[in-house]
């Protein structure tokens, strides 16, 4: 009697509870289900179209790969959301708000420094961490922001290993050249590469001495004077830093103009890529660059590269894919750790990434208090037989270093 | 420096000078009898460029060869465009035949970005890397083969003009308008045939630059602008003056990236257009106006 | 003075004008933030559109490189806040200075040989040029490498130095737009207005009758390029960055021409109806495009082409005239709206 009434009374107030709890449920778990449930969305800002569409396309198959693996490492996959630049600050901007506006908790990319600043003011004015793939400019991660992340050497970092490169490389042949020309583009990346050598250069006692800087139009389509210019100053090798486009035209030049450098050393995108090798064929082995690359004996670039051979056949890996697949990557660790998609949690997660189990050189990825992974190490490749191999630094390599290089007249 | 670098470079320059002033050329004949602003100038090479890579990458066949076949497909091509899409133009302001243009040039950029890639396509023959040693002087052998195959051009359009009935009629018709329609010209008709002419000269001019320079879509602005540095130097409505104009800036150019840094070379182009402008409008070869 | 500007003006006219204005002020409310970047770069376009449509709607001289007098601005004033802590306010008078020194320079030597038409504007290009590779090598200024503004965090606005969230940028590019407008309304009703009108029907005529053409263009390109240069210094601190090759880049000089010519030159409502024309099919096009699945890079841009090619050839004059005859929004005195 009185049991079965406390009874409808317990039940009554049992009831009661769980309507009440039913309701709060209900209101809050948009919140909640928001924050934590489904994929993590990830805004992707490439050049997809202007005048860096073709690296901006080239990094979207880094995108392309990512989810596959992820999954099969137990890594969650992502929600890509793509946008495209078009090369242009404004439009990058704008892609980035209308990404957010879109639900966007995380954006990647841009490429270029340009677009990347417009990104990153976005991002942490927005709270939504943005991980840079590609972009060595300085002043993005000296700005103070919280939500930005970079694992990406920057000019700085790029130019020290470089140099430690080099010497790695001569050490190994005996053969050190005792002077060189500075050929470089005068774009973004080219200027704060030059500047970086005046500044980084003297603290590593470099064999050689820089002869000439010689510097030209990004959008120069003749390059003879140039090479010219550069052939008279009687150098020893070559140090450059260039795009695609100018690799092929000065490696045209220096056949034609008949010079044959004891070696060309870059410092920058162009000599190692897939265009430059097909294009060039034999007159395209030998050039060293110095560039930010992936470690051939680690397990996940053996498998990313795997993935890209199946997909891409022909393509050989570059700092493209391996970069981009790297932020994606960085995103899909965050977000198992963090286990939200809360964007403010996720930046707390990415402060603390640690993954030794990557792709590039070097210990792995981590941020400092800026943002930036500052401990990425660059590596020295060597194109050969329109294939690329390894050659420094010594644990990260897969072959030796031919140095001098052949001659070009002996190989036509 | 040593000296031969200096005869080097001046050499490149010239024959690099040369093939620009066949496009300007093309130009001249445009703006000079038609007198429309053609902002798609250098977007209409860019087209025969690709026509080139395409013949060459399919085919197999050299461009220097497809020149003339080019050359008369962009002469179709022009000839419709003026025909169909510029005509109601030519008694508009400046500023709408530009923006026409413009718009077509957005397009072509465009539709061949869609078509091609952004990747820069290259025309590889046997002898691109070539070169003739004359002692210490060392001659590019494309270059020396593209400048030959400009001043042949040059020679073909100067001689239909001077020479050939249709050529002196369009002549006339650029000299003197109304005197031409008096005299019972089809100017329409003249004004397509123009076009035509001066798309068939960017389109030998781009089948010859494939050889020295690799074509991206958005490769065309800067060989408009620098068509119109040319025609301007070297004088509006006189083609010796296109040529002269053309190896001017080549010669400039390439002296100029010896002397200063090579980066700046482009900005002494410039500076010779407003010295031009400034103290002598026509031109070098210009005629001074009535 | 206000009354004189209202003078003439159809009653209707105005209650148009006040009701775009109130909406365009409580915008903020309403619009996220992505609209609202999109709001400031129409704002943008219409403010540099109005700039230029004074050299070339009023006084009928085309220039093509008036991303020249914008790149000043802004790299005149980010440099002094590099440097010197001066803020963008205080550098602003200093930019409009350079602006319009050069300005000045172009057309005193354009003007003073009588180079008009298609020569001035290869004249206009050729300058831009010219100091965009001079840039590139002034390396006080950042070079090529670029130009970064310090960017603080953005919990506050700061007014004074232009730093702060994407409202307070709205609302100043707002209030510049409108200031611009007011003046080009001003400026048209005036004598200079009304002697640019006579030298851009015919000049020839205008000096028979006496009237000083060369003074005239003068000021109308120093009083254009002096307009233009705030909205370089906007665009200085809203995107924190510039570059040489990007900010006197000559398609940045057809941007800005790009509204004035679709949406009318000559007329006061022409660049603001052609920015957001502009930007609105820039952005349709790009939703409808993703929603077909047409992810082809370059495909948007074929498509704005042809709608430019559509209005250049059925609409010569702008949309605007059409519209205005269509609303009776015009004076029954002048054909100018």
């Amino acid at each position: 009697m009185s049991v079965t009434r406390n009874a409808s009374t317990a039940l009554n107030r049992r009831r009661l509870l769980a309507g009440a709890a039913a309701v709060m449920t209900a209101t809050a778990a948009p919140a909640i289900v928001r924050a934590q449930g489904g994929m993590l969305k990830v805004g992707v800002l490439l050049p997809r179209s202007g005048t860096q569409a073709g690296i901006g396309q080239d990094c979207f198959r880094g995108v392309e790969l990512a989810n596959p693996i992820f999954k099969s490492i137990g890594l969650p996959e992502l929600e890509i959301m793509n946008a495209d630049t078009e090369t242009n600050v404004e439009v990058a901007r704008s892609r980035a708000e209308k990404l957010i506006a879109d639900g966007a908790q995380l954006l990647m990319g841009a490429f270029d420094s340009g677009q990347s600043s417009a990104i990153a003011q976005v991002a942490e004015q927005k709270g939504i961490p943005f991980v840079i793939n590609i972009a060595a400019a300085p002043p993005i991660t000296e700005q103070g922001y919280k939500f930005v992340f970079r694992n990406f050497p920057t000019a700085g970092m790029i130019l020290g290993d470089a140099f430690t490169n080099q010497k790695e490389v001569f050490a190994a042949s005996g053969v050190e050249p005792k002077s060189v020309v500075f050929l470089h583009v005068n774009d973004t990346f080219g200027t704060a590469m030059k500047n970086g050598v005046g500044a980084v250069m003297p603290k590593f006692n470099m064999p050689y001495t820089i002869k000439e800087t010689i510097s030209y139009d990004p959008t120069a389509r003749d390059l003879s004077v140039e090479v010219s210019k550069a052939k008279a100053t009687g150098a020893d090798a070559l140090l450059v830093v260039s795009r695609l486009n100018d690799a092929i035209l000065l490696t045209r030049e220096l056949v034609k103009q008949r010079w044959s450098p004891m070696g060309i050393l870059s410092m920058g995108p162009g000599w190692y890529e897939d265009q430059y090798l097909k294009t060039l064929a034999k007159l395209g082995d030998g050039p060293l660059s110095f560039v930010p690359w992936y470690d051939p004996n680690k397990k996940l670039s053996k498998q990313l590269e795997g993935a890209l051979a199946k997909k891409y056949p022909g393509v050989n890996m570059n700092t493209n894919h391996i970069y981009t697949f790297e932020a994606l990557l960085v995103a899909a660790d965050a977000h198992k750790r963090a286990k939200t998609t809360d964007p403010k949690a996720l930046a707390d997660a990415i402060r603390a990434t640690n993954i030794t189990e990557n792709v590039s050189t070097g210990p792995g990825i981590s941020f400092d208090e800026k943002g930036q992974n500052v401990k990425l190490k660059n590596a020295a490749i060597q194109n050969r037989g329109g294939k690329l191999v390894t050659v420094a630094p010594k644990g990260a390599t897969n072959a030796k270093a031919e140095w001098p290089m052949t001659a070009y007249d002996k190989r036509r | 420096m040593p000296a031969e670098i200096y005869l080097n470079v001046a050499i490149s320059g010239l024959l690099t000078g040369l093939v620009y002033g066949l496009m300007a050329l093309g130009l001249s004949v445009i703006f000079g009898v038609v007198r429309v602003v053609n902002f798609a100038h250098g977007e209409m090479m860019t087209i025969a460029m690709y026509l080139a890579v395409v013949l060459f990458a399919q085919l197999g066949l050299d461009p220097l060869l497809m020149m003339l076949p080019i050359a008369a497909l962009l002469f179709a091509v022009g000839y419709a465009m003026q025909m169909v899409i510029i005509n109601p133009f030519i008694s508009r302001p400046e500023h709408s035949q530009f923006m026409l243009m413009v718009a077509i040039a957005i397009i072509i950029v465009n539709s061949l970005l869609m078509i091609f890639g952004p990747d820069a396509q290259a025309v590889q023959t046997s002898y691109s890397f070539d070169s003739y040693a004359f002692g210490l002087v060392i001659v590019d052998a494309t270059k020396l083969y593209a400048g030959l195959a400009a001043i042949f051009v040059a020679a073909a359009l100067f001689a239909f003009f001077q020479y050939a009935p249709l050529g002196k009629a369009i002549r006339a018709c650029a000299d003197n308008y109304t005197g031409a329609l008096v005299v019972g010209l089809d100017v329409k008709q003249l004004y397509a045939l123009s076009f035509g002419l001066g798309a068939a000269c960017v389109g030998a001019a781009g089948a010859i630059i494939v050889l020295l320079v690799d074509v991206t879509p958005p490769l065309g602005p800067a060989y408009t602008l620098l068509a119109f540095v040319i025609v301007i130097t070297g004088g509006m409505g006189s083609m010796p003056g296109a040529l002269l104009g053309g190896v001017l800036i080549g010669l400039t150019e390439a002296m100029a990236g010896l002397f200063f840094t090579p980066s700046a070379k482009s900005m002494f182009a410039f500076a010779i257009l407003v010295l031009v402008l400034l103290f002598r409008p026509q031109g070098i070869m210009g005629k001074k106006p009535t | 003075m206000i009354a004189r500007m209202l003078h003439g003006v159809p009653r209707h006219t105005l209650a148009l004008l006040a009701v775009v204005l109130a909406i365009l002020v409580i915008a903020p409310v309403f619009a996220n933030d992505y609209l609202l970047t999109v709001l400031i770069i129409i704002l943008y376009f219409a403010y540099t559109g109005q700039a230029w449509n004074i050299l070339m709607g009023f006084a009928g001289q085309l220039s093509l490189g008036h991303a020249l007098y914008v790149g000043l601005g802004a790299y005149t004033t980010a440099a002094l806040y590099v440097h010197f802590g001066i803020g963008p306010w205080l550098g602003m008078p200093v930019a409009v200075l350079i602006s319009v020194a050069c300005g000045a320079t172009i057309g005193f030597l354009a003007f003073r040989f009588g180079v008009g038409g298609v020569y001035f504007a290869i004249l206009t290009i050729a300058f831009s040029e010219f100091v965009r590779i001079g840039f590139d090598h002034f390396d006080w200024a950042g070079g090529s490498s670029g130009l970064f503004l310090p960017v603080a965090n953005y919990s506050r606005n700061d007014v004074v130095n232009l730093r702060g969230q994407p409202v307070m940028f709205y609302y100043v590019i707002l209030m510049m737009t409108a200031v611009a407008f007011a003046m080009c309304h001003a400026l048209l009703r005036s004598r200079v207005g009304y002697y640019w009108q006579a030298i851009r029907e015919d000049e020839q005529a205008a000096r028979s009758l006496g009237i000083n053409t060369f003074r005239y263009k003068m000021i109308a390109i120093i009083v254009s390029s002096g307009m233009t240069a705030p909205a370089g210094v906007f665009y200085a601190f809203y995107y924190n960055n510039l570059f040489p090759e990007q900010t006197f880049f000559i398609l940045r000089s057809i941007e800005i021409i790009l509204g004035p010519i679709i949406g009318g030159i000559g007329t006061l409502f022409g660049p603001v109806i052609g920015a957001f024309l502009l930007t609105g099919i820039s952005e349709v096009l790009q939703e409808l495009l993703a929603n077909f699945g047409f992810d082809t890079p370059g495909a948007k841009r074929v498509f704005y082409g042809v709608c430019l090619l559509l209005v250049v050839m059925i609409l010569p004059n702008g949309i605007w005239p059409p519209i205005a005859r269509l609303l009776r929004l015009q004076r029954r005195e002048t054909p100018e709206g």
